[in-house]
């Protein structure tokens, strides 16, 4: 009566995915039992171990079928639990491993145990590896309750990485981070109870087999979908975002923003399409684009209004996740199912083109930090004279970013862009290249107050040690080539995508966004410009003054928007209203 | 009424109850006291499950006890590390409001001007 389920032994290689589990594991425990003296040893151990791991899946997977299956004990789902991974499960775990590494990088010159009081570097290391193990057990578990106990992990360990300086304005982020994450998790923990009560598994591969339009399993859906939606903060449910990632220390920040949010994001993927491709429905999916529309113009808008470096880039992650959601709708495929197409490569690039070059700019603004004591946008002039490495290593990863080619951001639009043509969505063709445009303007905001000469040469307050700027721009080089890499024998890309990146036909596509971007920077930041005196831009201000004074409104008032949006009780009410809807849209697809 | 259907209705009543007051409470203690709360109906909810096993013909179904003991443990730590932040909130701020707005607003830079 059970159905044949695919793949329930034990492939060769199988043994690297709880390798890569139980490493980082290994070395959180090692460096409780060995104490602070010995903790950077455990960890410059650790982390290349950890890399080396990662490499060996993606070198194995392609040679095994696509997929690398290990059945803890030997028994087979549904009496035991597998661990599986796919083309998915080895980019990110090598992305994970890449990031993590040059995090390492950057962070050995700055949480030195004798430099730093208390213990602050030791709780980073060892939080640093728990991330890591529950990432890795994220990306290769095989059930949905090996799912939720990685989350949470992955929840322990952030936290507390955001008030790793025990200042009070981070420890209330941490707390607010902490308890809207639970609330999340409670809910996909619900739906986890009643999608076992119906099938009798949390297998993801027989779950799949099994599953039917029943009323629990869409409530369920709804639920899970919630939960995993407030872990990933998608707009209106970012009230913990801002704060968090702006107040932890910089590679803390680069680790929250480029991978930890990335963790919820691919269980919400393996839900949607792989244990139930059928099921949500277009509905569903458009409101998921939606909310990622929201993102990208909340986002994107307040980012651009922020006086603090840190916290608009912190505000940029919160628009790059609302892109990530984009894939969803575009992934339907005839049939009205997800199918696991080319969006969904599309989908996966771009969160892993955020991931490096995110990093890569959190690193970068830590430098600028140390270096000048703030990051105040309006005290950057003449920092790209003082600091030409970290504000190069900030350019070119906001010029991956924004999908400048060969950039993989640039290779996700493409994809993404082919699919709304093949869909016929193309509102969503829109919102893609607004968010380019978006991206664009708070990266040509920051670069133009840098390259502004400043009349009097900057004295930097802090040591800026060399070591720190290459982990940060090689990230960000990292990013900027990941286009040109091979990803067909993991991800569903076809081939001729790669070769469009280059022409005239990819320079017009190009100048579209940079200047639009140019000319929503210059709309929407309330900040005076270093060129302000410059009788050039005084003639520009003539002409488009009214407009912008328009525009600045605007921005002030979806400012004040997210402000009420991101207060406790309207965050709750967001995530009953997007549940209901959720349940609502799928209930009305089946 | 079956036992079934009062557990079931138990844990419905202890969700939405946990629910109300994670959303409703500005006190990050009572938050947490509901998070419990919630995470209690959900176990409850699970309990009901491994129950429905017996139906098959089995005593109970061993699964969703496992889940719950699990679940408890991840409860417990994570009530731990909440109350753990909270002293700590309270020790250095003297208040355990999360509103931003008593704080220093994220605007002003203390290193500026």
């Amino acid at each position: 009566m059970l159905p044949p389920a695919p793949a329930l032994v034990t492939t060769a290689g199988g043994f690297l995915l709880v390798l890569s589990i139980v490493v980082p594991v290994a070395g959180v425990l090692l460096a409780f039992a060995l104490g602070e003296r010995y903790v950077r040893q455990v960890a410059s151990t650790v982390v290349p171990v950890g890399l080396a791991i990662a490499v060996a899946v993606l070198v194995l997977l392609p040679r095994s079928d696509g997929h690398l299956v290990y059945l803890l004990g030997a028994w087979p789902p549904p009496l035991g639990v597998a661990l599986r991974a796919d083309g998915l499960s080895a980019v990110m775990l090598a992305t994970t491993a890449v990031v993590i590494c040059a995090v390492a990088i950057f962070a050995a010159t700055d949480f030195r145990p004798q430099s730093v009081e208390a213990r602050a570097p030791f709780a980073f290391w060892i939080l640093l590896l728990a991330i890591w193990g529950a990432l890795n057990t994220i990306f290769v578990a095989g059930d949905l309750f090996t799912l939720y106990v990685a989350l949470e992990l992955l929840t322990f360990a952030a936290v507390p990485l955001v008030s790793l300086d025990g200042r009070a304005e981070t420890l209330r982020a941490a707390l607010r981070y902490l308890l809207f994450a639970l609330l999340g998790s409670v809910l996909y923990l619900m739906g986890t109870a009643l999608l076992y009560g119906l099938y009798g598994t949390l297998d993801i591969e027989l779950l799949s087999h099994r599953v039917s339009a029943d009323s629990g399993v869409l409530i369920a859906a709804a639920l899970m979908t919630t939960g995993l939606l407030a872990k990933t903060a998608l707009f209106p449910l970012h009230l913990w975002l801002p704060p968090a990632h702006a107040g932890a220390p910089a590679a803390a920040s680069a680790i929250l923003s480029a991978l930890v949010v990335k963790g919820s994001f691919f269980i919400l993927v393996r839900l949607w399409f792989d244990v139930m491709p059928g099921l949500p429905g277009l509905a569903a999916a458009q409101l998921l684009a939606a909310l990622g529309t929201g993102a990208i113009v909340f986002g994107s808008v307040v980012a651009l209004r922020q006086e603090r470096l840190k916290l608009l880039i912190a505000y940029s992650t919160l628009a790059q996740i609302g892109y990530l959601f984009l894939m969803f709708p575009l992934a339907f495929g005839a049939s009205g199912k997800l199918e696991s197409d080319q969006a969904l490569a599309g989908g996966l690039l771009q969160a892993v083109s955020h991931a490096t070059a995110k990093a890569a700019m959190f690193m970068a603004v830590g430098s600028i930090y140390t270096g000048l004591g703030h990051d105040r946008i309006t005290g950057l002039r003449g920092v790209a004279r003082a600091l030409p490495l970290s504000v190069l290593a900030f350019a070119i990863g906001g010029i991956a970013l924004m999908g400048v080619q060969p950039s993989g951001a640039s290779l996700a639009k493409e994809l993404l862009l082919q699919d709304t043509a093949r869909t016929g969505q193309w509102w969503w063709a829109v919102v893609l290249q607004a968010g380019g445009m978006f991206t664009t303007a708070y990266v040509v905001l920051v670069l133009s107050h840098a390259f502004a000469p400043s009349d009097q040469p900057i004295t930097l307050i802090g040591p800026a040690p060399l070591s720190r700027d290459l982990a940060a721009l090689a990230l960000a080089l990292c990013s900027l080539f990941l286009g040109l890499l091979p990803w067909d024998s993991y991800l569903p890309v076809p081939y001729d995508a790669t070769s469009k990146l280059f022409g005239i036909d990819a320079l017009s596509k190009l100048l579209l966004p940079v200047l639009g971007g140019a000319a929503l920077a210059i709309l929407l930041s309330p900040w005076p410009h270093p060129l302000g005196s410059s009788a050039a831009w005084k003639a520009l201000m003539r002409v488009v003054g009214p407009l912008r004074r328009g525009c600045l409104r605007f921005g002030s008032l979806i400012e004040r928007g997210d402000e009420v949006l991101r207060q406790w009780s309207a965050a709750g009410i967001s995530l009953l209203l997007v549940s209901l809807l959720l349940a609502a849209s799928m209930f009305a697809a089946n | 009424m079956s036992a079934v259907t009062v557990f079931g209705l138990c844990a419905a009543a202890a969700v939405g109850l946990g629910l109300y007051g994670l959303i409703a409470n500005p006190q990050p203690l009572r938050k947490i006291i509901a998070f419990n709360l919630l995470g209690s109906g959900v176990f409850l909810l699970f309990g009901i499950v491994g129950r429905r096993g017996a139906a098959a013909g089995f005593g109970n179904d061993p699964v969703p006890q496992a889940l719950v003991i699990t679940g408890v443990v991840v409860a417990f730590s994570a009530t731990a590390l909440a109350i753990a932040l909270l002293l700590l909130l309270f020790q250095i701020a003297g208040s355990t409001t999360l509103n931003n707005r008593t704080a220093a607003s994220p605007r002003s830079d203390p290193s500026g001007h």
